[in-house]
This record gives C-alpha cells, structure tokens and sequence, in this order.
C-alpha cells in the first residue's frame, strides 16, 4: 500500500521543505542530507516560498498506473526561485498557454490515485502566478 | 594507439535476433535463441560466466534471477551467471562487468545477452515499469514519463539554441532508411522528411518519429580473452579498446544543466582516455536514440558537435552512412527496435559486424573503429565501449 513511502516525505509534498547548507548556503530540494555542492553535511531545515518559473513543459496522453484519469496533463520542469529545480505537474492553466519563463506557485493537489481502493497521494503542482488587475 | 590491458578482450562471437512482437517465444526462449546464435558465431566457445543485460523482467514477466534463469534454460549449470540492471544502459553495464571479469583473468571467456519481453502486458502497464527507472519519490510519483521527460529536454534545447523544429527529422529519416536492409529490425520502411513533418505528437513536441518503439528482443556477445582462444576464430578478431560506465543524478531535475548528459560524457571521456582514439577516430557510433534529443545530446557528449550544435549533424546528413560520423547503421533504437535493457548488446554486435567486414548492404567503408553507448533513463548512466579491429594501430 505504500503509505509509508508517502508519509515519510509529506513535508517535502505539502510544504516543499528542503536543507540549506551551512558550508556554502546552497539550497537543497528536495533534502538530502549531503550538499551536492560542496560535499559537506547538510541538514539545516529550510522552507521554500513555492514561486519559482517554468524551465520546460509537455503535455501528455498517454498516462502511466495511477494517472488515467488525470490524462492528457502538463508536466514541467520548475525553476524555483531560491535555485533547486523540481519535477511536477501544471495545474489550474485553464485556456491558457504554458510558456517557458512562465511565473508558478505551489499549491496542494492530489497527485495519484493508487485503484478504486488505494491510497490517494497528494503532493505539489504549480500554477500559473494570478497577477492582480 | 596505446592499449592499457595486458591481454586483449575479444568480441568472440555476435547473436542478434529479429525485434518485434514475439507473441509465440516467451524471455527464457528469446534469449536461448540469442545465446546459441553467439555460441555457435564463435565456432562453439563456452563460456564460463553470463551476465545478462534486462531491466523490466522483474516488473513485466514476474521473474528475477535471470543469471541462474537463463543460464539453467541454455544448459550451463555450474557456471557463475547474474543480471545487470542499469536501466536502458543494462547491456552496456553487463557488458562492463564481462569486461571487468576478464580482465582480471580470473574468467576466460564469458557470454553477454540482453534480452527483453515486454509483449506480456497491456501497454500502460509497460510504461510504468519504464518509470521504475526515474526517481520514484519525485519524478515518476508526478506521472512524468520517459516520453514527456525527453519532451522537456526536447524543448528546452529548441528553446535555448534556436532550432528549426524539423531539424530532429534526419536522425528518424537515417535510422529508417538503415534499417531497410537489416533483417533484425522491426521497422523496415524508408521515410521521407516530409512523414516526419506530418506526424502525429505524442507528448509536444516530440512527435511520432522521433520516439523509438519498445519491443521484444534479444542479442548476445562473447567475449573472451586473447590468450585462451582455442586456435583462430572463424570471423576477423574484433578487440574491446575501452570499457567505461558513468552515473549522474537520476532526477533530470538535479542536475546543473539537464542539457548536458554529464554521464555520457564522462564515460566517453575515459573511454577516448583509456583506448587513445580521438572523436575524429570514430568511423561509427551506435548510440542511444530511443528519443532524437538523446541522439543530438550524445552526440555533443561525444565531441562530435559544439553544445547546442548536434543538431546541425543531421541537416549536413552527417550521421548517415555515407557521412562523417554514421549513427544507427542498422537502425538504431528507432527503426530496428527499442529492446530496453538488450540495446546495448545489439549495439555491440552491430558495431562488431561492422568491424569485421559483415554488415553487408549496411557496411561502413573500412570501418575500423566503432564507438557503442547506451543510457539509462534520462541519461543517468552511460555505459560506453570502444571496440577496433585487431590489427588497427
């Protein structure tokens, strides 16, 4: 059933927590414990702010077990704005266009449904920023 | 040229058998088929260790073990045999540790299959098993796949070097085109330019053509050292120059710059350090294409363009066989079949047929030294080998 696999990494799905090293101030997503920097040891807690902009996107039909119903979705590769780059799915885009240099947030949404009777796994997407008029 | 080892590591024998969808022969059979067509290539050399190159038996056909499986079904109890799982590189990494083992002298001749069976299951279950080779906890959990990630790199590097977006079409064009006149391969109609232009996309941009398709297959290569050949061979010796395999993160996420397959150059590095060839040396390259990207981005790794500039390799029709660096001289992943874990066997019985004069319509001109890479993933590991005839150098 996995739950453990999910749970053990739910701060990482709800709340994007990563590291920061305390040797060269890089900021790690998600946490690793060991910088990939600089080598050191790397286990200060460190929350990002979820903005971040969108490095590469495409848009899928063909889904694997677990994302049927979710099909055709856009998965993209984001850019956060305090370095680390994430893989996750665009939501919430409407009509509109993903583009390259897009500007996202993170929100909460539910990333997997594991069959009729399994867990359901929720986790970040991002979104296009809503800019006020 | 220099040569590092002590005693040459020759490709003894090459078994290569039809891709496609081998609804009547089951993995266990598909790979006998493979094994008995190197066993008997090499004028009935026994090998005494089998390492098998595979990456979805344990997910697709519920079956583990595949050194004692196969080695059992092919009537070799006794002998030490094991599976290698590197992803898509799980050949060229099986292939590594045949190296490796004879190297050391303490295994004289050894058997290498790769062998894949993905027939069994209904597609979508196919392509989840493909993700197992992604990052499980922050990629694949996304339902990111190995199309829609090539897809982003894809993009990307249009986005990033301004590319015509039918500048992919040639590495589908060359492949289809070679693979015309290979008897193995799964795909043998030619296409024109203008059928990759109308064909249909899969996951934006990548389109029909430039994804390969994956399918049942299996190849086998022995090797032996030098010194133990029981008098000569029945086909021109065939010797491994390098051996070299290389990781980078997983995720495409965690590296620097996911346009630069960090692995694949590493690996072709040590591999052009170790045999003394050059780029400019290489008269054939049997690399990954299972996504045109990952043929421009090899290609970059290799030395043989500028970063950003691979592409322009196939407008000049350079990787074709008349060119100056031939690519899939039989096909490639694309056209004669994508078979996962046996890519990298078939690349190396290729690459050996090409160098002993065998190819036959699909022959480079004196070909003499051939370059073979197969990735994992999204290029997570690279497993690269030199081989050169004999008597070159």
């Amino acid at each position: 059933m996995e739950l453990s696999t999910h749970w053990r990494v739910k701060k990482q799905r709800y709340a994007l927590v990563g590291e920061v090293c305390p040797h060269c101030d890089e900021k790690i997503f998600p946490p690793r414990d060991i910088c990939p920097d600089c080598g050191n040891e790397a286990r200060d807690t460190y929350n990002f702010s979820g903005k971040g902009e969108v490095y590469s996107y495409s848009t899928l039909y063909d889904a694997p077990v677990g994302h049927e119903e979710q099909a055709p979705y856009t998965v993209a590769l984001v850019q956060l704005e305090e370095g680390p780059m994430v893989t996750a799915q665009l939501t919430d885009l409407d009509e509109q266009q993903p583009e390259i240099g897009m500007s996202v947030e993170m929100v909460t949404r539910k990333l997997r449904a594991d069959g009729d009777r399994g867990i359901l796994v929720y986790g970040y997407k991002f979104r296009p920023v809503l800019s006020a008029i | 040229m220099t040569h590092n080892h002590d005693v040459n590591i020759i490709v003894a024998g090459v078994g290569l058998t039809p891709v496609g969808e081998h609804w009547e022969k089951s993995l266990r059979e598909l790979a006998l088929e493979a094994i008995v067509s190197a066993m008997t290539d090499a004028g009935g050399l026994k090998p005494q260790a089998m390492y098998i190159g595979n990456m979805l038996a344990p997910a697709l056909s519920r079956q583990s073990q595949l050194g004692a499986l196969l080695a059992d079904f092919a009537g070799m109890r006794g002998i030490e045999a094991m599976a290698v799982e590197a992803g898509g590189a799980s050949g060229g990494v099986a292939l590594r540790q045949a190296y490796l083992a004879l190297s050391s002298g303490l295994v004289s001749t050894a058997i290498v299959v790769g062998v894949e069976k993905v027939t069994d299951r209904v597609s979508n279950e196919v392509l989840t098993a493909q993700m197992t080779s992604s990052d499980a906890d922050y990629e694949s959990v996304h339902g990111v796949t190995p199309t829609a990630q090539a897809a982003m790199l894809m993009r990307r590097y249009i986005f990033e070097y301004d590319v015509p977006r039918d500048a992919f079409a040639g590495f589908s064009v060359t492949a289809h085109a070679n693979a015309v006149t290979n008897p193995n391969a799964m795909f043998r109609r030619a296409i024109k330019p203008d059928t990759y232009a109308k064909a249909g996309i899969v996951s934006d941009p990548i389109n029909m053509f430039d994804a390969a398709p994956l399918a049942d297959g299996a190849a086998a290569v022995i090797l032996a050292r030098e010194d133990v050949l029981p008098g000569k061979l029945p086909h021109p010796s065939i010797r491994i120059e390098a051996s070299s395999t290389s990781i980078d993160a997983v995720a495409i996420h965690d590296r620097p710059d996911p346009l630069v397959l960090e692995a694949s150059k590493h690996s072709l590095d040590e591999a052009y350090r170790f045999s003394g060839y050059s780029a400019e040396d290489i008269d054939l390259f049997e690399l990954h294409d299972i996504f045109s990207i990952y043929a421009v981005l090899s290609l970059e790794a290799g030395g043989f363009a500028k970063k950003g500039e691979g592409w322009k390799l196939a407008l000049e029709d350079q990787i074709a066989r008349k060119g100056s660096i031939p690519i899939c001289t039989f096909g490639g992943s694309k056209a004669r079949g994508d078979t996962g874990g046996a890519t990298g066997l078939y690349q190396a019985g290729e690459a050996t047929l090409q160098l002993q004069g065998r190819a036959g319509e699909n022959q480079i001109q004196d070909a003499k030294v051939a370059l073979v890479q197969c990735l994992g993933g999204t290029g997570a590991t690279a497993a690269s080998h030199v081989l050169a005839r004999v008597d070159t150098g």
